[in-house]
């Protein structure tokens, strides 16, 4: 093994540039809590199963405790820091789950909002079936779901509502 | 317990000329790392391995789909996500697809990748019934060349592969066909969402529609033995036949020299049998016309 093993990272996360001085095995999820201080991604499982570390890396919905802080090199990630369009706005999803309820204990809650937003980004007409299966990979033991469900339409109809300016 | 993390190395090369010469250099020191889902999984349980990982996400030459005449041929890299958004994919091998629906929730089919499901080489992984169902071959590359293997023959043994230490799995290759073959998959799980497989079948039929009896006719399982298999038996007993209940009950024994399931945390050795005969069951319902169970 190399006598420090660790190496510099260069990536974006939520419009800033940073550079972190980490394992290259280092899971994404510790280098976003613990190096970039972003403690709004949380950890549930650590194993790829509840969604609570769910990030947007380059577009795409990702589990950060299943990303080796390598992979994050030259992409683009927005955390739930990231997600509001302003300090005085909230994401239209944000908006929603506060409307309807859809956050209890809070600890799926960033995951299932990012999930969420990137679900109604590609796909901006979602059926409940969709919902359900956009949201399958985030795990809630407070809601039931059926509040998140509600917020997730709210989100869509507003969105349609207003388009994206 | 955690993995402690200086005793891993991972490195992620630009090309492949680059990462099969790392591997050929030392054999057997550099173990290939896709999309993580597995192997960070494993990590976290401090039960991955040390040493060094060789990080493929880079390598252009192992992603994207070539929709050839022929065949469709997936890089390795391609993610459960690429798969269920191509069109020919949806439209000709919709066992593959739906076998990457089924695979984790959106965030794991984004970064996991078939090659990964296939060299990770679980019995339980979802897509190689499929593959197998479609009669699948692989490309393999080192620096010694490139060589095609049936994917039928690539599993040896749990966690056994046709694969050399200098090896990378670099393309799968799904030959069209010329005919409409009926098809099937079903996963059975503890639930819909995101579970990991007790039973998993696939399969292809080419019907002779007037006649009909079976041309031919490919069923594969996962989760039922070491590997992922064809139940070669099971086919003997369908291919050229009539599909009634009299073969398909021959067909439902014979699957029993096919496969060889156990007790472990995710089902019985008994419930598997009886399930995985079930699914055969409902497969040639289906593909008679008959309604389900």
């Amino acid at each position: 093994m190399p006598d420090d093993p660790r190496v510099d990272i260069r990536f974006r996360v939520n419009q800033r540039d940073v550079t972190v001085r980490v394992h290259p095995m280092a899971r994404l999820l510790d280098v976003l809590r613990q190096d970039l201080h972003l403690t709004g991604t949380k950890e549930g499982c650590g194993e790829g199963e509840c969604g609570a570390c769910s990030i947007v890396i380059d577009g795409q919905l990702a589990n950060s405790c299943l990303l080796p802080a390598l992979q994050a090199e030259g992409t683009s990630i927005t955390t739930i820091e990231g997600l509001a369009p302003g300090d005085d706005e909230l994401h239209a999803v944000q908006q929603a789950f506060i409307t309807h309820g859809g956050a209890q204990c809070g600890i799926c809650t960033p995951g299932m909002v990012l999930a969420a937003a990137t679900l109604l980004e590609r796909c901006p007409n979602p059926t409940e079936e969709d919902i359900r299966v956009g949201l399958a990979g985030n795990l809630c033991r407070c809601t039931g779901y059926m509040r998140i469900f509600e917020a997730v339409i709210q989100a869509q109809r507003q969105a349609r509502a207003e388009p994206p300016r | 317990m955690r993995a402690y993390l200086p005793a891993y190395d991972l490195r992620a090369p630009d090309t492949l000329t680059e990462a099969v010469s790392l591997l050929a250099s030392s054999p057997g020191v550099w173990r290939p790392f896709a999309g993580g889902t597995d192997l960070m999984v494993l990590l976290e349980a401090g039960k991955l391995p040390e040493g060094r990982y060789l990080g493929l996400w880079k390598l252009r030459e192992l992603g994207g789909i070539d929709d050839r005449d022929d065949a469709i041929v997936l890089g390795a890299l391609t993610t459960y996500t690429d798969v269920l958004s191509h069109p020919t994919l949806q439209k000709q091998f919709p066992l593959l697809c739906r076998a990457a629906a089924e695979t984790g929730g959106v965030a794991t089919q984004n970064r996991g990748t078939i090659g990964g499901n296939i060299a990770n080489a679980s019995p339980a992984a979802d897509t190689p019934p499929a593959l197998l169902a479609y009669d699948a071959a692989l490309e393999l590359v080192s620096v010694r060349g490139t060589r095609r293997v049936p994917y039928d023959t690539f599993h040896r043994g749990y966690k056994k592969m046709d694969l050399a230490a200098d090896e990378l799995l670099a393309r799968i290759v799904l030959p069209k066909r010329p005919s409409e073959w009926r098809q099937y998959y079903r996963k059975v799980g503890t639930r819909r969402a995101q579970a990991i497989s007790k039973v998993c079948l696939a399969a292809a039929i080419d019907l002779d529609r007037t006649a009909g009896h079976a041309r031919d006719v490919r069923i594969a399982l996962g989760s039922v033995a070491p590997v992922p298999l064809r139940a070669r038996q099971a086919e003997a007993a369908l291919r050229g036949r009539t599909l009634n209940r009299t073969t398909l009950a021959a067909a439902q024994q014979a699957l029993v020299g096919d496969i060889s399931p156990i007790d472990d945390l995710r089902s019985t050795a008994r419930y598997r049998l009886a399930v995985a005969q079930n699914l055969l069951g409902e497969c040639v319902d289906q593909f008679v016309g008959r309604s389900g169970p």
